[in-house]
């Protein structure tokens, strides 16, 4: 099997992997909701209600598709296609496992190893806010605009914060950009230099700092509660999907399904080890080096599946920030911090040297 | 002027550094939330699982039957009279022979109505019948499509005899 074929496998895995989880995130928001607030939750469609993402999608593709007269049809139908498309793309550039090993040949659980990896994530989440703002535009209703413009204000702003909180872990790791060695820097190493557990050098017990800066702007990205300004259906009806409906509405709510699984996998490449798991080296002896491969990647997809949680939990647990507070919350607070943050890293590097 | 004692003055006070940082209030509540995750849920699955109603619950009208399946209402009219909502309405009629395991005395309702859209469900047909005929059950009143079908006749309120509807509950808590 060459190089090429097993890549466009892994896109296409990746693609339906992405889409299962948008999907069943929807399924596991509802459960979470419900079980936090004392509730069952859905538990009609099939065991558990389990089935109910597969009814709530053909509910989805069987409702009537309403363009509004006022509306700039292209921009309109472009919305959802631009920001569904971003959030898939972003799964690209992240190292899903150790590497797999078939008659010699090395085959990469990553789509495409390039040498910008986080800039590249950061790049296609920022064109995000495009999905976003042509929808909210092209609607031609004063709350879709209100929440498109929050939107594409927020994620702006919280970028900064963002890319800030990551140059403290590029430094970690000399600097590189790519996903892959990052992740793999951490997993070589012992942590601050003297415990020695293989797999567990993770760069969050460096920088908790960066990482707590890097998770709220994650949510804030993400646009999820506490910053889900942009939709906040209690103000704005919806904000920019507004006058969606049908499936557009449907590729909206999914992307940002999609959008937590990405930001929760990058959360867990830069700060939680990625596939890295305690005891990877020992287990690395006694098992044949696929197997260890497949736990690791069960290993990443635990980390992924505990932040998704983690962003369900804080949704109903914190309630929404008042727009001059999430402003201020980025400026002021989370833009010097992850600064000094960055300092402070480049000095402790610099004199203990690396 | 305090017009009470209970009044309090409100004061905002300035935040401490720590109250400012927000994580030690976010990650109490945090805990808070978790927590419920555990706890019994408050749910019922309703159609498989039905909450039990209270012993003095006033639901569906039924009209008795006697232990060998003979009507005990005798069309005395109390119920009618004693309903505050005017639900009730009732004609009379003489047994005749040949009757008597139909109906328990000489006199009958040949019809018996309560309009269920009136009927506000009080309870007091069941306190004034003298022949222990009426009695508010535990069953939901069904749903119709129009008003005229919240007539209830005696096709509805009679129990059947075969299926007895037990009224031993509301008996034991509320006759004197």
């Amino acid at each position: 099997m060459s190089v090429l074929v097993f890549k466009a496998i892994l896109v296409l895995v990746l693609f339906l992997i992405s889409l299962g989880i948008a999907a069943y995130s929807t399924y596991a928001e509802r459960k979470v909701a419900a079980f936090l607030q004392d509730r069952i939750g859905p538990d009609r469609a099939g065991p558990f209600g389990l089935l109910q993402p597969i009814a709530d999608g053909v509910k989805m593709f069987l409702k009537e598709e309403i363009i509004p007269n006022v509306s700039d049809k292209l921009l309109f139908i472009a919305g959802p296609c631009i920001f569904m498309l971003t959030a898939l793309m972003t799964s690209a550039v992240i190292p899903w496992g150790k590497a797999l090993e078939f008659g010699g040949q090395i085959y990469n659980l990553q789509v495409a190893d390039i040498n910008i990896g986080v800039l590249y994530v950061l790049g296609v989440v920022s064109l995000g806010v495009y999905g976003i703002m042509i929808g909210g535009w092209a609607s031609n209703n004063k709350y879709a605009l209100l929440g498109a413009v929050r939107a594409s204000s927020q994620m702006i702003s919280y970028e900064l914060a963002m890319g800030m909180s990551v140059i403290a872990v590029l430094l970690m790791s000399n600097g590189t950009l790519s996903l892959n060695d990052i992740v793999a820097s951490q997993g070589t190493g012992k942590l601050y230099g003297f415990i020695d557990i293989s797999g567990m050098n993770w760069n969050v017990f460096y920088q908790p700092l960066g990482f707590i800066i890097f998770l709220v702007c994650a949510f804030a990205e993400t646009n999820r509660t506490p910053f889900d300004l942009p939709e906040s259906e209690s103000e704005l009806i919806g904000g920019f999907h507004t006058e969606y409906s049908s499936m557009k509405l449907g590729l909206y709510l999914f992307a940002e399904y999609i959008n937590m699984f990405i930001s929760s996998a990058v959360i867990a490449c830069l700060f939680f080890g990625g596939y890295n798991f305690p005891g990877i080296d020992y287990l690395g002896t006694v098992l044949p080096h696929n197997v260890v491969s497949i736990i690791s990647v069960a290993a990443l997809f635990g980390k992924i599946f505990f932040f998704i949680f983690f962003f369900m939990w804080v949704r109903w647990t914190i309630p929404r920030f008042r727009y001059d507070q999430l402003m201020r919350l980025g400026w002021q607070v989370l833009m010097p911090l992850a600064i000094i943050n960055v300092l402070i890293t480049g000095a402790v590097l610099t004199y203990f040297g690396n | 002027m305090q017009l009470t004692n209970r009044s309090k003055v409100v004061t905002k006070p300035e935040m401490t550094f720590v109250e400012s940082l927000y994580l030690p209030a976010i990650f109490s509540g945090l805990r808070i939330t978790i927590k419920h995750l555990f706890k019994k849920k408050a749910t019922l699955r309703y159609p498989e699982v039905t909450r039990e109603f209270a012993p003095v619950y006033r639901g569906m009208h039924v009209l008795k039957r006697d232990e060998q399946g003979r009507e005990n209402c005798t069309a005395c009219g109390l119920c009618a009279v004693s309903c505050p909502a005017e639900a009730i309405t009732m004609d009379a009629a003489e047994r005749k022979a040949g009757e008597e395991n139909l109906y328990r005395e000489e006199k009958y309702a040949a019809k018996y109505e309560i309009n269920m859209l009136r009927c506000i469900f009080c309870g007091l047909c069941e306190e004034a019948c003298p022949k222990d005929a009426i009695y508010l059950t535990d069953r939901i009143v069904h749903s119709e499509y129009t008003r005229g079908e919240f007539v209830f006749g005696k096709d509805v309120l009679v129990e059947k005899v075969d299926q007895r509807i037990d009224i031993s509950k509301r008996k034991k808590e509320y006759t004197i």
